[in-house]
């Protein structure tokens, strides 16, 4: 669905990625892991277009996107996450959710929006409060709601669990994972590398901007042990 | 009492016209990051149409029309031919390309027409009064005032009721995570050009009617008052762009109206920078300040 194929970036004077090269398939949750400074949101930035790519490509279902615009990307059934979540502060909680459905028929944006306000019952009952004011937990359900308004084929987060509580991350976790068992398929940045693990199909680990490893099924449990060995998760 | 209403409602005139100019420019703010001092470019355009069509002899309901449309084709032709292509570069560049763009038009008018200013018939009842109890008020003033509070709340409603609005809106916060739900950049900032225009077109229809002249330099001549306006209310701040072209309208007719004598009523301007300048020792920030609550 998704294939990255030798994507060099620089982020200021600095390469932050070398030649990148990853794929994801429809309907796989696939974890993009690594220490800070790796390139992981440079990684995001560049495949939604909103950092330029200076050599390789980028494809979308088979068609070359490397230098789509950020809203074409959107329309093409690919929505970002975007790290730090950069809800918009100043609009209430149901104009996020608007928002995030700007290309839709306003017929189904505001069928898509009753569906998000059952999914995240907290938004439902916070509609009308500007979302500067919504906790840091609340705040990430906005986020991801408001990028599946567009009613996305392909979601990528960055950092989706950055900032919450334990009993927060639970929550977002289960919710990555039953977006994924209602068929979205989800390419997903993490710092808490085993929990993202534990959900993950398979995974990359990026350092200094070059994929290192990669690992699928059984590899991945052995992948958390060793996070859990060197970082305590 | 009565003279303190005289007053208000002349100042409120006055300010009328910087507050919608000092609106646009908050909207192109807010979507560019951009202090556009090619603003005031629109009402000159408008003024010479309008005197290019006075002279065929066109009613004053016609040349609003013509003030109104040449403005937003204006401020149009200024995103696209300015500033489409400067998207990505830093602030200081596209302010100096504003302010390019202003001396250029102000260049071309004194080459081409005249850097005369040049006269066109004012409306018939510009003058007149009507007397409401113990009050002189100037139907000139009425007409700004009730024009202006119709755009304002037409502008609100823009803004708040419609999805255009609403991206205009989430852009002035966060322009790449609107682009990430879906917005067309160039959609959203030439929409933001035109509703400018639109605001800026309005204000020239209620400078025009009164001044009966067009000249090469009344551009930066509205846009100094209508930019002080929109930094004094907090730059991108609308409700402050707003309030800050009233207070100013205002402020202005006191000084000139009581604290200052006669004798001395040439250094309004003078009196009422002084007073901004105080503001801004006191309240860096403007009238309403841009901060807003982050949590993490």
């Amino acid at each position: 669905m998704l294939r990255v194929a030798g994507v060099t970036a620089r982020y200021g004077n600095i390469t932050a990625l070398r030649g990148v090269d990853l794929h994801v398939s429809e309907g796989e949750l696939v974890c993009l892991i690594g220490p800070n400074g790796a390139g992981k949101t440079t990684l995001m930035s560049a495949v939604t277009g909103l950092l330029p790519v200076t050599a390789g490509r980028v494809l979308f279902e088979g068609e070359d996107v490397t230098r789509d615009s950020p809203d074409a990307l959107l329309r093409k059934g690919l929505a970002l996450v975007p790290e730090r979540r950069r809800i918009f502060a100043d609009l209430t909680v149901e104009e996020n959710l608007l928002m995030g459905g700007v290309t839709v028929a306003p017929a189904d944006r505001r069928r898509r929006l009753k569906e998000m306000e059952e999914l995240f019952p907290v938004l439902a009952e916070k509609r009308t409060l500007h979302a500067g004011y919504l906790s840091g937990g609340q705040a990430q359900q906005l986020a991801i709601a408001r990028a599946l308004m567009s009613g996305p084929r392909l979601v990528l987060m960055d950092e989706p669990s950055l900032g919450l509580a334990p009993a927060l991350v639970e929550v977002v976790f289960q919710l990555i994972q039953d977006l994924k068992e209602r068929g979205t398929t989800l390419l997903i940045v993490e710092q808490n590398a085993k929990k993202a693990l534990a959900v993950a199909d398979r995974a990359y680990m990026l350092r200094t901007g070059e994929i290192v490893d990669e690992a699928s099924g059984q590899d991945l449990d052995r992948w958390a042990d060793l996070f859990e060995a060197y970082v305590g998760g | 009492m009565i003279a303190v209403l005289q007053q208000l409602v002349d100042g409120l005139g006055r300010g009328s016209a910087y507050a919608l100019l000092a609106l646009g420019l908050g909207l192109i703010f807010g979507v560019m990051h951009l202090v556009n001092f090619a603003h005031g470019e629109p009402v000159t355009v408008a003024a010479y149409s309008v005197y290019a069509a006075a002279m065929f002899g066109a009613p004053w309901w016609a040349l609003a029309v013509v003030a109104v449309v040449a403005a937003v084709l204006t401020s149009l032709a200024i995103e696209f031919a300015g500033f489409r292509r400067l998207r990505a570069a830093d602030d200081f560049t596209l302010l100096l390309t504003s302010f390019g763009i202003a001396v250029l038009v102000r260049a071309g008018f004194s080459m081409w027409v005249s850097t005369t200013p040049r006269q066109f018939h004012r409306p018939a009842w510009i003058f007149d009064t009507v007397r409401a109890g113990p009050l002189a008020l100037e139907i000139y003033d009425l007409v700004v005032i009730a024009v202006t509070a119709l755009t304002l709340v037409g502008t609100w409603l823009l803004l708040q009721k419609t999805m255009f609005g609403l991206a205009l809106r989430a852009a002035a916060e966060d322009f790449d995570a609107a682009r990430l739900m879906g917005a067309r950049a160039n959609r959203l900032i030439a929409g933001a050009f035109a509703l400018a225009g639109l605001l800026a077109g309005i204000a020239a229809v209620l400078i025009l009617m009164r001044r009966g002249q067009a000249e090469p330099d009344m551009g930066l001549d509205i846009l100094l008052p209508g930019l002080l306006a929109a930094i004094i209310g907090g730059l991108g701040r609308l409700e402050g762009a707003v309030l800050g072209g009233l207070a100013l309208g205002v402020a202005q007719s006191a000084f000139r109206a009581w604290i200052l004598p006669n004798s001395l009523s040439r250094l309004t301007e003078a009196a009422v920078f002084g007073l901004i300048a105080l503001l801004f020792i006191f309240r860096p920030e403007g009238i309403l300040s841009a901060r807003r609550a982050e949590r993490v």
